[in-house]
């Protein structure tokens, strides 16, 4: 029988329903590979038994009544950005102390409905500013990853490192993670498991630490295609209590991802062969055209010709909202504080107390874009292109059902390799940036690994609210590359 | 369009954030190297483009107007780190 730890979420299900292992033993065997590998990985800041077992007994009931919903006894991760009630989340920041909101985010109250297990809360850059996890205010994560005869702790990626880590050293079957300009894809490309943007507005924000209000969009990272559509078909939906939530049907993702790409036009953005491009990544990709093409999709050269303006559109795009977004942070009604001699001292002390090196640098230079006198020469700009960013996209589908692109430009870097200038750090993003600018759908899956045994991903990216055909190509290559490598660090089977 | 020290300094003050004069440099340095690479999008034309914002194509929503919850003082008071009886306390405000 599959180890514990081992099962993929269908897996699991099927086995939960036929009583070979019950909730509680699924629970109490991912708390155990938790207390034996997190004081080293780090992917959990809080981890909540007593939550989790109260929860499997639940589940257990609820198996033994024929109740089951379809998450039922399933143990997840749950990214430290969304709010859980009566257990502190973080952000991974010091400013919110020992914050315990008092109400549950949608996302995770609909995972809850459908009966999934809580394991506890995943680290992550401080409130999801990073692409390393190396800004966490809990410390970084360490990628289960090793390359080949070196034991040099890399990074997992972020914003999401602690939910991509957690899934991928089988300390969890499926985590929660947030992407505003890369942060499920990137970690999940890194961590050699599968993540999910969905269309901006597919699943609600209510109840997440918001970063950048037009950007940030909730989905899940589990260890194949199926599971990242099990979980999302539980995640998304309408809700009224976020005003930007999309008033559309859930379709079943699950049943997509079958469904083949035979008559489907793949583009191919000559725009994404970037200068510093690895070479075993441009083969990757050049791979997974060639597999597309074999299981009968048809492949486009298209262009996306803003492609290089995204970068620095979202640097002013994200750090004018969370300028905004973050200015709740005053050491008044939550988190912590540091007394003033007045009330605008109080507010200044308590925030450079709280935030962190690049959570300030990004409120700096959204608060200087917003300010008078450059609000039209950086933001308003920034909000044009971005406009000139998605009219790219909106021509392109007239052409083609789906693009592939690589997920990342490098594979996952050492801890003490990282480049001390910011601008260097934001590259990793260049692939997946454009898709939450343009509010599409993009997914990350695992396609190979490099000549030092990193994973590689591919990003199929998709029309709004066309996650079936995103999950339909992910499904192809998921078959086709037959991934199957696992990292060296992991619970025991 | 380059940051000068006294320009960090006003908007840290506006961002309120302590900045300590040691600091400033740095500071200066890490804003105008991210600035700089942001000016490349004074290269696009956007000649009467309307500017995107916000993430989703879909029409803002009017609700109803009317109350859908309420009485929960305690909870909102809840995570306060001072208080005093039911209010934040702050330092004096008004002379």
């Amino acid at each position: 029988m599959t180890a514990a730890t081992d099962f993929t979420i269908a897996g699991a299900r099927a086995a939960l329903a036929r009583r070979e292992i019950s909730a509680t033993e699924l629970a109490t065997a991912h708390l155990d590979a938790i207390a034996a590998l997190n004081p080293r990985v780090n992917a959990y800041i809080t981890v909540t038994p007593e939550v989790a077992l109260a929860q499997a007994a639940a589940a257990d009931a609820a198996l033994s009544k024929g109740e089951a919903g379809p998450l039922t006894g399933i143990p997840l991760a749950v990214k430290d950005l969304f709010c859980t009630a009566g257990t502190r989340t973080t952000a991974a920041s010091k400013i919110l102390g020992d914050f315990k909101p008092p109400y549950e985010s949608t996302v995770t109250s609909q995972l809850l409905r459908d009966g999934a297990v809580f394991l506890g809360k995943a680290n992550l850059d401080e409130f999801a500013m990073g692409s390393s996890n190396e800004s966490s205010a809990f410390g970084g994560v360490e990628n289960p990853w090793k390359r080949q005869g070196d034991d040099a702790v890399l990074v997992p990626g972020g914003s999401s490192g602690g939910s991509a880590a957690a899934v991928a050293a089988r300390l969890a079957l499926g985590a929660t993670a947030t992407d505003t300009g890369g942060s499920i894809r990137q970690p999940a490309a890194f961590c050699g498991i599968v993540g999910i943007k969905p269309t901006y507005g597919r699943c609600s924000r209510f109840g997440i630490v918001a970063y950048a209000s037009s950007l940030d969009q909730a989905g899940p990272v589990a260890r194949t295609v199926e599971d990242c559509a099990i979980l999302l078909n539980s995640m998304a939906g309408f809700d009224p209590k976020d005003s930007t939530s999309a008033d559309r049907a859930v379709p079943d993702f699950a049943a997509a991802v079958a469904r083949g790409v035979k008559g489907l036009r793949i583009g191919i953005p000559r725009e994404y062969r970037v200068e510093g491009l690895s070479p075993e990544i441009d083969a990757l990709w050049r791979k997974g055209m060639e597999w597309l093409k074999a299981e009968g999709a048809t492949l486009v050269d298209i262009s996306l010709p803003h492609t290089k303006y995204a970068l620095p559109t979202y640097y002013i795009v994200a750090p004018a909202e969370a300028s905004s977004n973050l200015a709740r942070y005053d050491g008044v009604r939550f988190g912590i504080r540091e007394e003033g001699a007045d009330l605008k001292d109080l507010y200044e002390r308590s925030r450079a107390a709280g935030f962190g090196a690049e959570v300030k640098r990004r409120i700096l230079i959204g608060t200087y874009v917003l300010s008078a006198g450059y609000y039209d020469a950086y933001y308003v700009k920034a909000q044009q292109v971005r406009a000139l960013i998605k009219r790219d996209f909106d021509q392109a589908w007239g052409q083609v059902d789906a693009i592939l692109t690589p997920a990342t430009p490098t594979a996952a870097f050492g801890r003490d390799e990282t480049q001390d200038d910011p601008v260097a750090m934001y590259l990793n993003d260049v692939f997946t940036i454009t898709a939450n600018l343009a509010g599409i759908p993009g997914m990350s899956v695992p396609a190979g690994l490099d000549a030092r045994g990193l994973p590689l991903g591919l990003q199929i990216l998709g029309r709004p609210f066309d996650e079936e055909t995103v999950f339909a190509v992910g499904g192809a290559i998921e078959r086709v590359a037959g991934f199957t490598a696992t990292p060296s660090v992991r619970a025991a089977a | 369009m380059s940051l000068d020290t006294a320009t960090v300094r006003r908007v840290a003050s506006l961002a309120r954030l302590r900045v300590e004069e040691a600091e400033l440099p740095r500071l200066e340095a890490e804003l105008n190297g991210i600035l700089g690479w942001i000016e490349q999008l004074q290269a696009v034309d956007t000649t009467g483009v309307e500017p995107m914002a916000g993430g989703g194509a879909e029409q803002l929503r009017l609700r109803e107007d009317r109350v859908t919850d309420g009485g929960i003082q305690q909870q909102v008071l809840a995570n306060a780190p001072d208080r005093a009886d039911v209010f934040f306390s702050v330092p004096k405000v008004v002379e």
